[in-house]
């Protein structure tokens, strides 16, 4: 008999190696240039881009932090998922992608920066997109980071310890995304769907068989957590879900990754059927991903501080060598989300930030070249920060609370560019400015603690019982549309590049 | 940019779509069938309607509110 440990690192290892296989395939169909880099030449077929969406979107708190919400307020997380990811944000990917998508397409923009940076006339504007993403960017691929460090550790039983597995994927992750670009993420993205997608339903199968099946478990509930089975209650009012939908759905479009995906489609076809897809792909994931979770709780799974829920009731339900494997598959959603998001991030960095402020006359080979260290760079540093936050953060809820404040920062944008995608009256200034106002607002009340003044709390954490992140986009709005009225249009503006009349 | 009768249509279905994405007329209920709350069965057939009602959307209505036109001229 295999030593539990090697056995568990082995399956781990094979994994990598696979995703690093599929990273070098794409590697030879590789151009040099910019374009097919960071955009795989927008030559993406259906099922490559539903899932390497759909896996850029996974993340550590599928598999850790929702299981673990779900364990400890119950299973009404799945509804917010569904209304977020299924439905608010696939109408998005219409309104705002496909818009995307056609403007791109004719202009040949790259990054969310550069479109609106040229439909405004103005560096200044491309470069205040390209900060304020990669602000926001940078805890979250941290939080991938942590999040896979704590997932080897706790498989191994300390056997490799955090900073070890956190500098293992990032390692590999770097690996593939320097040699391959897009087109080698897009790749192992859709393995890494298609294997999360079968493990978490291989999971479920195994818990029920192994619990005697869902209506046992359901009367275990009953008398365990009685309010896990009613709709709403504890952490769950109305507010709180509608809350967490909107601003996570809206956030997610402005995700450099997610937003850089708006580009890359092959033809309109492709977005169609990715659009018509998506609700069903959400329904498969994220309801035996949290269910499980919920079931740890009726079936009396005990949670040490400081781990996670799903591979606690893992270990007590099924053999070694499986709960290693959605370690892996954990594994996997960390690297689809980490590996895109470098990518991205590193094309901002370059495009946006690089090319027009510090070496305008780069050659395309030099800004392939700089994009390549950047993504090395950006993960260096990634990893450094996340073995500081890892001393500190031993509390469940760690995950849910970083991620959360990067989707809020993220949907303080969507607004401004909606309106630059639809309203011809929005000026220069104005989006600047509600850019802007957004961003100070949010952050404010992320970073600083809640003060009264006039018989008001102030930057707490909501408003006449809603969240402070859509007020905040409320203001994005209000002063979006209320400068763009005020002032006028600058020289250089042209509104025709998206299709829409200046006023 | 004009838009007609239609578009209003699904506007308010994909208005209809989010607004019950949440089962709000559930709301405290803990009904139990086949071992799963009542309200997750909604979620399931919610998901599966949505998904019916995009591809109706990509076969008749697509390119609708867009401007697309104005976008090829431009």
């Amino acid at each position: 008999m295999v030593d539990e440990t090697t056995l568990s690192l082995a399956i781990v290892a094979g994994y990598l190696v696979v995703a690093l296989a599929i990273g070098l395939l794409a590697y030879r169909l590789t151009d040099r240039n910019a374009e097919d880099y960071y955009l795989a030449s927008r030559s993406m077929g259906t099922v490559v881009l539903l899932f390497t969406t759909f896996a850029t979107l996974l993340s550590a708190f599928t598999f850790f932090g929702g299981p673990n919400l779900a364990y400890s307020a119950g299973p009404e997380w799945i509804l917010v998922m569904g209304a977020m990811d299924g439905i608010v944000f696939a109408v998005l990917w219409y309104v705002i992608g496909y818009k995307q998508w056609l403007v791109g397409r004719e202009h040949g923009y790259v990054t969310l920066g550069e479109m609106l940076g040229d439909r405004f006339g103005s560096a200044s504007l491309r470069g205040l997109i390209a900060v304020v993403s990669l602000v926001w960017l940078f805890p979250y691929v941290m939080l991938q980071q942590v999040g896979a460090g704590q997932a080897l550790a706790g498989l191994t039983g300390g056997a490799l310890p955090y900073w070890a597995g956190a500098a293992l994927i990032t390692v590999f992750m770097v690996a593939y995304v320097v040699l391959s670009g897009l087109r080698g993420v897009a790749w192992t993205d859709t393995l890494q769907g298609l294997f999360m997608l079968g493990i978490v339903w291989v999971a479920v199968g195994w818990v029920l068989t192994a619990a005697g099946g869902a209506g046992t478990i359901a009367d275990s509930l009953a008398s365990s957590n009685p309010e896990f089975l009613a709709l709403g209650g504890g952490l769950y009012s109305p507010q709180w879900m509608i809350a967490q939908a909107v601003v996570i759905a809206f956030g997610v479009t402005m995700f450099p990754q997610v937003n850089q995906r708006f580009f890359v489609a092959d033809s309109a076809e492709t977005l169609k059927r990715s659009f018509a897809l998506w609700p069903v792909a959400v329904l498969l994931l994220f309801v035996p991903a949290f269910l499980l979770g919920t079931w740890a709780a009726g079936l009396g799974v005990e949670v040490p501080a400081g781990s996670n829920v799903l591979p606690a009731l893992l270990t007590e339900y099924t053999p070694v060598w499986f709960a290693a494997l959605v370690v892996a598959g954990a594994m996997a959603a960390m690297m689809s989300s980490s590996d895109s998001m470098l990518l991205s991030g590193s094309s901002y960095l370059t495009r946006d930030l690089y090319r027009p402020f510090v070496a305008p006359g780069a050659s395309d080979a030099r800004e392939g070249w700089v994009a390549r260290v950047g993504v090395a760079v950006f993960a260096t540093l990634t990893f450094v920060a996340s073995l500081f936050a890892a001393e500190g953060a031993t509390e469940l809820s760690f995950l849910v609370t970083l991620g959360d404040t990067a989707f809020g920062g993220y949907a303080q944008l969507t607004i401004p560019v909606l309106l630059a995608l639809y309203w011809g009256g929005t000026t220069r200034t104005g989006i600047v400015a509600g850019v802007t106002a957004g961003q100070v607002a949010y952050l404010a009340h992320v970073l600083v603690s809640e003060v009264q003044f006039a018989g008001t709390t102030w930057l707490g954490a909501t408003y006449h019982t809603w969240d402070y992140a859509l007020w905040c986009m409320l203001l994005g709005l209000a002063v979006t549309v209320g400068v763009s009225r005020a002032t006028a249009h600058s020289v250089g503006e042209d509104a025709a590049k998206f299709g829409v009349g200046a006023d | 940019m004009t838009r007609n009768r239609t578009d209003y249509l699904w506007v308010a279905a994909f208005a209809a779509l989010v607004a019950f994405a949440v089962p709000w007329f559930l709301w405290r209920d803990a009904t139990v069938v086949a071992g799963l709350p009542v309200w997750l069965w909604w979620h399931v057939g919610w998901m599966a309607l949505a998904s019916v009602v995009f591809y109706g959307f990509t076969r008749g209505a697509w390119d609708r509110g867009i401007d697309r036109e104005v976008l090829r001229r431009g």
